[in-house]
C-alpha cells in the first residue's frame, strides 16, 4: 500500500515538473519570438512641460546609430524637423511607431519636413532595435549620456530615465510649432502629425 | 519499475498533448472550426474595390455579402514591422488567385488594419502597391471581435448559405510560399 502511494507520488511530481518546464518553454519563446519586453500599462504622462508652442526648440547634437552625430542647428532655414521621442527600445508601442513611420517617407518629403528619432537608449542598443526594423531613413539619436539631457531640455523626461512618447514639430526658423506629449501607452495616429505639417505651409 | 515507467510516461504524454492543445488556442484565438464573429465593414468608395467585392450600395456591409465561396482575411497593422515585410507575399499570394480560372470568383482577399486610421491604411496600401481591398480597423472593434491576434493573421472563411462564417484555416505570422499556402487553402476549404 505505502508502495503504491509513493509511485503515485512519484508520477504526479513528475507530471508537475513536465508542466512547469514545458509552460516555461513555451513563454520563453513567445518572448523571444517578439524580443519585445511588455511593459505593462504605464502612467501616461509622468513629466512636466518646459516649452510650449512659439518657443526657439532648444538646440542639441546627438550621436546616431550611422556612428556620425546629428545637430539641430544643421535644418534650420533648410527643412522643417519633426522629432519623435520613443520612450525605449524593444517595448511594444516604441517598436511599431517607428517602422510606421519609415514607410511614410513621402508624407514627411511632401511637407518638407525631416524626421528625428530620439530614445534615451545607447547606441549599442539602438543599433540591435532599429538595425530589425530594415533601413531607416531618417536618423536615429541617442539622448543616453548625460542620461536623458535633451529629453529633460524638452520637458519630457519621466522620473524612471525614460523619455515621453512625444513629437514636436518645429519649422525652418527653429519655433515649435507643434507639441504631442502622448500618452506613453498609445501610438498618436499619423493623422495628427499630417495635420500639423498642413498646417506649415499656411 | 516496469510498470512505474510505463504511468511516468504515460501521464508525460497527456501533460505534453494538454499543454499543446492550450498552446494552440493561445496562438490562434480564431479557432478552425469556430463561426467567425459578425464583422461589419464601410462599403469602399473605390469602385475597382468594390466591384471586386461585388458589393452595390453605400453604408455598411458583412462579410457574407462579399460575392465569392471563400474570402480570406489578413489581419494587419501599417505599424507592424512583419507586415511590411510579409506585403510582398501577400500581393504575390492575391496575384496566384486571380491567376488561376478555376479559383478566380471563387476566393477573395481583404485586409483589416487594426488600430490603423483610413490614412494609415492609405499608406500602406500605396507603400506596397496592395491590389485588394484594405479597411481600417481605428478603434480595434475587429481585432477585439477576431480575439486580438498578433499580426500579421490570415482567417480563412467559407460563406456558409445561411450567413455564417464558418473559419477553415488561420496562419499567425507569414507564409513562406504563396503558392503552398493557396494550395492549402484550397485543400482546406475544399474549393
Amino acid at each position: 500500500m505505502v508502495k503504491r502511494k509513493r509511485i503515485y507520488c512519484e508520477v504526479v511530481m513528475g507530471a508537475i515538473a513536465v508542466v512547469c518546464l514545458v509552460a516555461m518553454a513555451y513563454g520563453g519563446s513567445a518572448t523571444l519570438k517578439e524580443n519585445v519586453y511588455d511593459v505593462g500599462a504605464l502612467k501616461p504622462i509622468d513629466s512636466v512641460p518646459k516649452l510650449k508652442v512659439g518657443d526657439k526648440a532648444p538646440v542639441f547634437t546627438l550621436p546616431a546609430v550611422s556612428g556620425k552625430t546629428v545637430s539641430l542647428a544643421r535644418y534650420r532655414g533648410k527643412k522643417n524637423v519633426v522629432i519623435s521621442f520613443v520612450p525605449a527600445a524593444w517595448t511594444p508601442v516604441c517598436s511599431e511607431q517607428w517602422p510606421g513611420y519609415n514607410i511614410a517617407k513621402p508624407i514627411f518629403d511632401q511637407y518638407d519636413a525631416q524626421l528625428i528619432g530620439i530614445t534615451v537608449d545607447n547606441i549599442p542598443t539602438l543599433y540591435a532595435w532599429t538595425h530589425q526594423m530594415g533601413q531607416l531613413w531618417f536618423p536615429a539619436l541617442s539622448d543616453f549620456w548625460p542620461h536623458g539631457a535633451v529629453a529633460d531640455q524638452y520637458g519630457i523626461l519621466r522620473s524612471d530615465g525614460t523619455s515621453e512618447r512625444a513629437l514636436f514639430v518645429i519649422d525652418k526658423k527653429g519655433i515649435i510649432r507643434y507639441i504631442d506629449i502622448h500618452d506613453i501607452n498609445k501610438r498618436p495616429p499619423l493623422d495628427d502629425l499630417v495635420r500639423e505639417l498642413e498646417r506649415l505651409k499656411k | 519499475m516496469m510498470t512505474r515507467t510505463m504511468i511516468f510516461f504515460a501521464a508525460l504524454a497527456v501533460c505534453l498533448f494538454a499543454l499543446n492543445g492550450a498552446r494552440v488556442a493561445a496562438e490562434n484565438p480564431t479557432i478552425t472550426g469556430a463561426v467567425l464573429a459578425p464583422i461589419k465593414l464601410l462599403v469602399p468608395q473605390d469602385p475597382t474595390a468594390k466591384n471586386y467585392l461585388g458589393l452595390t450600395g453605400e453604408g455598411s456591409f458583412a462579410i457574407s455579402q462579399i460575392k465569392a465561396q471563400v474570402v480570406i482575411i489578413e489581419i494587419f497593422n501599417m505599424y507592424c514591422n512583419n507586415c511590411q515585410r510579409e506585403a510582398p507575399r501577400v500581393n504575390e499570394l492575391y496575384r496566384l488567385m486571380n491567376k488561376d480560372p478555376k479559383l478566380k470568383g471563387k476566393i477573395k482577399m481583404i485586409g483589416i488594419g487594426v488600430g490603423n486610421t483610413p490614412l494609415e491604411v492609405e499608406v500602406f496600401k500605396k507603400t506596397y502597391k496592395v491590389a485588394f481591398p484594405l479597411f481600417p480597423d481605428a478603434d480595434y472593434t475587429i481585432h477585439k471581435a477576431c480575439g486580438e491576434v498578433r499580426t500579421p493573421y490570415f482567417i480563412g472563411v467559407k460563406i456558409k448559405a445561411d450567413g455564417s462564417l464558418n473559419v477553415f484555416l488561420t496562419k499567425e505570422g507569414g507564409f513562406k510560399n504563396p503558392a503552398q499556402f493557396l494550395k492549402q487553402i484550397v485543400t482546406s476549404s475544399g474549393l
